[in-house]
């Protein structure tokens, strides 16, 4: 037995299947999945530029006979929704296991959708485990259910799975099979004559599943007072096992489809029946629409995690008496010491630009005191809406307005709209924020970044080249901390009737090698003016005794320097 | 066994997931059932993090509820206060006697609470604070901070000494074993 990550579970199950072909896109809470499984030799592992790609590769691999496997976050599968619903219908040849990480609660995203209507949508099985011990295990299962029926499978997660570690006992590995490759057109050109065909087969296979579920023993009834009955599945189940572990449970370890008669049998079985799912009442509107009464969300939330105090209080009716929280100063992430993005903000806030912001460690430049974005809402969404803001507002307003965007986003989806904004004749000014690193979810490589996941070297995507091939005439690589240039060219080319692009180029502060001396503000040239507060760096704080840097998290950036109009900074000797 | 249910809390970057992994890990070799919750992400980004570990004959939660923790080690003064709520009555209170200033206390917005050590005393019985950042500071690495609270909660709990050493090593990096069993033993070794 071994304390094992939910993700690093559903690698290990990955490994055990014999996959040949693993893919990503990295999105929190599902990044380490991939991470993990990039350690086992005997698997191709690969980051791929978006979740779309990344879906397309592992179908091609099923396609040509190998087991595949794709990862990705809940919003990652709306980029990959269109081979999504098509794959429905071909089905597989190597057995095709899809994995959707959800986010409920919003650690780390920007919404709480709800997976699980995806697999309702696109006809596709779902399962969702409990632990570390099941992602391990559902995973196995899910290639041997995808190459019987003919399916891709997806496994759901959420954050409290992929980010819990629970025991798990680990097995073999099965050999790596390759099946026979045959053309196929009927069953892999999806073309109306074709498709229609399968449609039949896609209707006919989850007829199949539907009933074959109530047999499946991740469906199972768990018989205990029958007073209270609670269906659940993945981490509300456990919350609820919490709140009440004598009642009757029935957990769903496939949430799609449902297993109608054993769902029926234990509705029978007990007397007051409730369905327990964060989001969506996706199980409880389909059980109330086979005649069942079933007390969902009338009790229940559609927002946020539950938690086993909320189901108890809920179920029992009562109030469980807590100590309230304090009411203190918020303490949400920050931009760290050092970060090249600061540096930019800093520049777009003396200009007080509008910027549409995007996806990534510099949508933390939304925040105070740097202030400098007016929008986030989808990865590579800052260029279009751009272009968006000046079809509305006109020429003048987008000579007041920037796009921003990271490198690996910019690769992820961003260049479609710097295709639009060049073929329509906009005139944005975009500034791609070049790290060389996909930083926020913990430093992954991109194409842009000379290195795959395994660690091999790899060709280096040129982005002025790439910009350059666009359309774009008017492009700049700054260094951000080079304060002057970046103000001077930025004003030039919002002035210009034309689109422009500006890298700002510099390692993300945390994989800097060349890390310099700290600074120290000398007391006696200090004058308290507080102007170095304004570029919001965790380092620089304000004690009854005056302003001072703290050298264990200073690491020299000299942004601070640059902008103190009274020298009193220096470095300190190490 | 009734769960024994730990929360640690901090600040993103404090090597509070590090010591998370060590009690997850010494738990798990004991032969108990455990859970451990973590943060990874954005949070990690100098915001207010936690993380939970339960362990017992069968844990289901991975989450320690509120008001159910029977120990909260914080690695900060005012994430203490943040996550008190989280402590039993009777609960046992470890902190370490260090501020770090959130960005809206740094500008002015907001101010960093000054009495905060005295509501921790006043809110349980069993409240130890201790300035682990120094100690490790004198072993010549902030690095092992977590290291030597991770020595006090060890002198506070009943389980053996070794066994705290044995999934401390197991659990850091190879080269700072060393260094860290240092911390665990200036943490177990304090007198307060």
């Amino acid at each position: 037995m071994e304390l094992m990550l939910g993700n690093k579970a559903v690698a290990r199950g990955a490994y055990e299947s014999g996959v040949r072909v693993a893919t990503a896109y990295p999105g929190t809470p599902s990044t380490e999945i991939t991470e993990f499984i990039a350690k086992y030799d005997e698997i191709y592992t690969e980051w791929s530029p978006n979740e779309k790609i990344a879906m397309e590769v592992a179908i091609g691999a099923s396609f040509a006979g190998g087991r595949a496997m794709v990862s990705m976050k809940h919003v990652g599968l709306n980029v990959a929704a269109d081979p999504l619903f098509t794959v429905s219908y071909t089905g597989v040849n190597g057995g095709l296991v899809i994995v959707v990480a959800d986010d409920p609660g919003m650690h780390s995203s920007q919404n709480e959708q709800d997976s699980r209507y995806y697999a309702r949508s696109a006809h596709i099985p779902m399962l969702e485990p409990a632990d570390s011990q099941e992602s391990k295990d559902y995973i196995k299962l899910a290639f041997e259910l995808s190459e019987k029926y003919d399916t891709p499978v997806m496994v759901r997660l959420t954050t409290r799975i992929s980010h819990s570690q629970s025991m798990v006992s680990v097995a073999e590995s099965l050999p790596v099979r390759i099946r026979e490759y045959t053309k196929n057109p009927q069953k892999n050109v999806m073309m109306p004559a074709m498709a229609r065909a399968r449609h039949v087969f896609v209707e006919q296979r989850m007829k199949d599943l539907s009933e074959d579920s109530s047999k499946f023993d991740i469906n199972e009834i768990e018989m205990g007072d029958k007073q209270v009955g609670i269906i659940a599945s993945g981490i509300v189940y456990q919350y609820a096992k919490e709140a009440f572990p004598g009642a009757s449970f029935l957990k769903l370890g496939m949430v799609h489809p449902l297993p109608k008669d054993l769902i029926l049998d234990f509705a029978s079985r007990v007397n007051t029946l409730y369905v327990l799912e964060e989001l969506e009442p996706i199980i409880e509107e389909q059980i109330k629409s086979w005649g069942i009464r079933v007390i969902g969300k009338e009790l229940f939330s559609v927002q946020g995690e539950y938690t086993p105090n909320m189901i108890e209080q809920a179920i029992k009716a009562t109030f469980i008496d807590t100590r309230p929280p304090e009411i203190l100063p918020n303490r949400p992430p920050v931009l760290c010491p050092g970060c090249p993005h600061r540096a930019v903000f800093h520049t777009l806030k003396r200009l007080r630009l509008t910027a549409t912001g995007d996806i990534g460690c510099y949508t933390l430049g939304a925040l105070s005191p740097l202030e400098g974005l007016d929008t986030c809402v989808c990865m590579g969404a800052s260029i279009g809406m751009a272009h968006g803001f000046e079809k509305v507002r006109g020429k003048d307003f987008a000579k007041k307005m920037v796009g921003i965007i990271g490198d690996s986003t910019f690769i992820h989806s961003g260049i479609g709209g710097l295709i639009d904004i060049v073929y329509n004749k906009g005139m944005s000014t975009v500034l791609i924020l070049d790290n060389s690193i996909t930083a926020m979810t913990g430093h992954q490589d991109n194409p842009s970044t000379g290195r795959t996941i395994k660690g091999e070297e790899a060709p280096v995507l040129d982005l002025v080249t790439l910009v350059k091939a666009v359309g774009i005439n008017n492009i700049h690589v700054i260094d951000p901390f080079d304060l002057e240039v970046s103000r001077k060219v930025l004003k030039m080319e919002l002035e210009r009737e034309e689109p422009s692009v500006i890298i700002f180029k510099r390692p993300c502060a945390l994989l800097d090698k060349s890390r310099s001396h700290p600074l120290r503000i000398v007391p006696e040239r200090c004058t308290d003016c507080g102007l170095c507060l304004r570029i919001g760096c965790p380092a620089i704080q304000r004690l009854d005794e005056g302003m001072i840097i703290d050298d264990s998290l200073c690491n020299g950036c000299g942004l601070c320097e640059r902008i103190c109009r009274f020298n009193a900074m220096e470095r300190v000797d190490i | 066994m009734q769960s024994i249910n730990i929360l640690i809390v901090g600040v993103g970057g404090q090597g509070t997931l590090l010591t998370s992994r060590v009690l997850g890990n010494l738990a798990g070799g004991l032969g108990y059932d455990v859970k451990v919750s973590e943060v990874h992400g954005m949070a990690q980004r100098g915001g207010s993090v936690v993380t939970h570990v339960r362990f017992g004959d069968r844990v289901y939660s991975p989450l320690v509820e509120v008001g159910k923790a029977d120990v909260l080690l914080s690695f900060e003064k005012m994430e203490a206060l943040r996550w008190l709520h989280f402590l039993k009555e009777e609960g046992m209170l470890i902190v370490n006697d260090q501020s770090i200033n959130p960005m809206s206390v740094v500008t002015g917005a907001a101010e960093y609470p000054d009495d905060i050590l005295d509501r921790l005393k006043k809110s349980t019985a069993g409240v130890t604070i201790i300035n682990a950042l120094d100690i490790a500071k004198g072993l010549g690495n902030i690095r092992v901070t977590n290291s030597v609270l991770l020595g006090v909660l060890a002198k506070n709990m009943d389980i053996e000494y070794e066994e705290w050493k044995g999934a401390l090593s197991r659990t850091v990096p190879p080269r700072t074993v060393e260094i860290n069993l240092k911390a665990f033993d200036a943490g177990y070794n304090i007198e307060v």
